[in-house]
């Protein structure tokens, strides 16, 4: 809750201190003179200041609820108390006298040595005994943990002399209650023992999400070291080589699959109940059917992909077969074309537009479908990266697995519309 | 014998509900070789129906078309056709276009491109013959159709309402265009249009036709197309002849679209 107000905060802030230091984007050209740009989606252009500040944005957001190192500590929202903190308690024993000691506790956070390992925990601090028959307690609790503190073991007269805690500096207390200090909350379990869970501060724990850093600090040892005896450009070799080969398949399958369904009532009325019963079948469903039948090695993910993209381009194909404009077809007969010359100059030109369009969403639910199936099983590849890490806690694998596969899934995009333009200069212009 | 005959003619589409239409019934023309003919009729009147009849893309369901004493059956590179849109191929550059007919025959660069380059040229596309098909405007692309027709060098061309979507100054240049060609190949034309001015500057003969079922109504032989060739179009219409023509066709074709109106709401 407290983050998203913050981004709303800063989306409100931004926009205006935006446009009080530089003012609104200047529209250029035709736009500048229209006077009815609320409402005309053509006179929208993105403000790429607002682009920025919106990446820049959750990059803070990331930076400041872990605590990075990338933006100064001020920024930083406040994290677990660390250090030292004292809280007395009264001890009453059975026969109603009352003795007060006090407890010190080191709040501390695990570090790490240059391997990555974890260091021995710091010592208890040191403290006096103390008077009385209740005695000075030390102990030391992990940031984000808490203590189920057994203060009286270590006193002259222990619980099996029928002594209880009754107050927390000063503060009375009975099991079940709940005391707020500043370092945190202390309450009384059922048996009488003081539970003290120090404050968590509003950072988030690295294991939910590790800082940036140590994002990219993962990416640079993972691009070097590679994952689980695979390298990274092998991870994501393998999950593009199984795209890419899953869809060239299914296209050169499905394409003329649905010339066919396009151009003969044959194939149309076998073909239609098949693909639209496949159609709405989601390729991840098919997932465990294709492990049982092929395993869980390449075959079976090609097998999952090639059904991804079959339906997807028979569709496509035959929506650009029946998208042609009758006319184009007459006008081919009467200047003297064959039926093959008809599907060669006419049908298939015409229907590459829609082909195109399929492609793009080929393309796009194979690499979901891909990353899914390695989520399940495989030995190497994008999601099995992310799947493995998340099996041990490496969140910060998990998040640069997520970040990669955005990546390049984006770039896929990019990618075919690029080809698109190149290929179909006429779309959406005839 | 040369020409292009229409022997009784009849159609009639059954409907998917039951019943019928009759689109043409007994529709009988003769068109001499050479001849420009303009076909004008209310809509529903069966023209464009007729026009696929002899261009092959629909069969009568009696009758008969002959082109220079055969018949016709299916579309054949001798009866060309010029649409109102759409017909042309996006993913080819003008000069593919109108280079489709001879190239789909076979012929070989060296053979057609002079008497495409001199086709461009009469239609005035010497200029834009690499442009992209969506490059051009309304009027170029229906340039480029006719130049595409032409370049196949058919006996018959069938137009379809060709000028149909330009605008109106658009239309006037290209109505002497039509004519221009017209003189130049003396190719046979048959002109469907929904403008009874078009039908009588590009007609030598004009045929109206009538609604349910669709048939021959009036024809008439007119002096305009031949005059229109050497001289500026609007100089013809100022003909009171063209004036007395242009009403009386008017006043017919409004008399049928309210014969049409009044069956409608009897039937209602």
């Amino acid at each position: 809750m407290i983050p998203l107000l913050i981004y709303v905060g800063i989306f409100v802030v931004a926009f205006f201190a935006v446009r009080a230091v530089a003012g609104g984007i200047a529209r250029t050209g035709f736009s500048s003179l229209k006077t009815v740009t609320f409402g005309d989606e053509s006179a929208v252009t993105p403000d790429r200041r607002a682009s920025v500040i919106s990446i820049l944005t959750l990059f803070f957001l990331w930076a400041t609820f872990t605590g990075s190192a990338l933006i100064p500590s001020f920024l930083h929202m406040p994290g677990p108390p660390l250090g030292l903190h004292t809280f007395e308690h009264t001890v009453q024993n059975a026969e109603g006298e009352t003795d007060t000691a006090t407890v010190t506790f080191l709040l501390f956070e695990t570090e790490q040595d240059a391997e990555g390992n974890d260091l021995p925990d710091p010592e208890p601090p040191a403290v006096e005994p103390g008077e009385g028959f209740a005695l000075n307690d030390s102990l030391i609790i992990e940031a984000y943990g808490s203590e189920l503190a057994r203060l009286q073991d270590n006193d002259e007269l222990t619980r099996d002399d029928g002594t209880t805690i009754v107050a927390v500096n000063g503060q009375p207390i009975s099991p079940g209650d709940r005391l707020d200090f500043s370092f945190g909350t202390i309450s009384m379990s059922t048996r009488g023992s003081l539970n003290i869970l120090p404050d968590q501060g509003w950072q988030m724990e690295p294991i939910w999400l590790p800082a940036p850093e140590s994002v990219a600090v993962r990416f640079w040892d993972i691009l070097w070291n590679g994952f689980r005896n695979f390298s990274l450009a092998e991870h994501l070799g393998y999950s593009l080589f199984r795209v890419v080969v899953g869809f060239v398949l299914g296209a050169l399958v499905g394409i003329p699959l649905g010339y066919a369904m396009g151009l003969s009532n044959w194939f149309r009325g076998w073909f239609d109940p098949i693909v639209e019963f496949m159609r709405p079948v989601p390729p991840l469903a098919l997932i465990p059917l294709v492990i049982i039948w092929a395993g869980i090695g390449e075959t079976g993910k090609i097998v999952l992909l090639f059904l991804a993209a079959l339906w997807i381009m028979a569709i496509a194909a035959r929506a650009g077969v029946s998208g042609v404009n009758i006319s184009k077809v007459h006008a081919a007969y009467s200047l003297g074309a064959s039926k093959w010359q008809i599907m060669r100059h006419v049908i298939m030109p015409n229907s590459l537009p829609e082909i195109f369009t399929g492609a793009r969403v080929a393309m796009g639910v194979c690499w979901g479908t891909v990353v899914a199936a390695e989520l399940v099983a495989a030995e190497q590849g994008a999601g099995m990266m992310i799947m493995v890490a998340s099996r041990f806690q490496n969140t910060d694998i998990v998040i640069l697995g997520i970040i990669l596969i955005g990546i390049i899934g984006f770039g896929i995009d990019i990618l075919m519309r690029w080809a698109e333009r190149i290929l179909v200069p006429w779309k959406g212009r005839s | 014998m040369t020409g292009l005959a229409i022997r009784n003619v009849s159609m009639r589409f059954d409907l998917p509900g039951g019943g019928a239409v009759q689109a043409l019934e007994n529709v009988s023309l003769d068109i001499k070789q050479g001849e420009i003919l303009s076909v004008l009729g209310p809509s529903g009147c069966g023209k464009t129906t007729l026009l696929n009849i002899v261009a092959g893309f629909l069969a009568p369901t009696e009758g008969v078309i002959e082109l220079n004493g055969h018949e016709v059956h299916g579309p054949d590179a001798e009866r060309g056709m010029v649409f109102q849109k759409g017909a042309l191929f996006e993913w080819m550059s003008v000069r593919e276009n109108v280079s489709f007919g001879p190239r789909m025959k076979g012929q070989r660069a060296a053979q057609y491109t002079q008497n495409v380059d001199h086709l461009l040229d009469v239609v005035g596309l010497q200029d834009f013959k690499e442009k992209a098909i969506y490059e051009l405007s309304g009027g170029m692309q229906q340039r480029v159709a006719l130049a595409r027709c032409l370049a196949n060098d058919p006996d018959v061309i069938l137009m379809d309402e060709p000028l149909g979507a330009l605008d109106a100054l658009t239309r006037e240049k290209m109505q002497s265009l039509v004519l221009k060609l017209w003189k130049e190949t003396g190719k046979t034309i048959i002109l469907i249009t929904h403008s009874v001015e078009e039908a009588l500057l590009l007609g030598e003969r004009l045929i109206v036709m009538a609604p349910r079922p669709g048939r021959i109504h009036k024809e008439y032989n007119l002096p305009f197309a031949d005059e229109g060739v050497d001289a500026d179009l609007r100089e013809v219409k100022k003909n009171p002849k063209f004036a007395e023509v242009r009403e009386e066709i008017l006043g017919m074709i409004w008399d049928m679209e309210e014969e049409i109106m009044g069956r409608t709401e009897a039937a209602q």
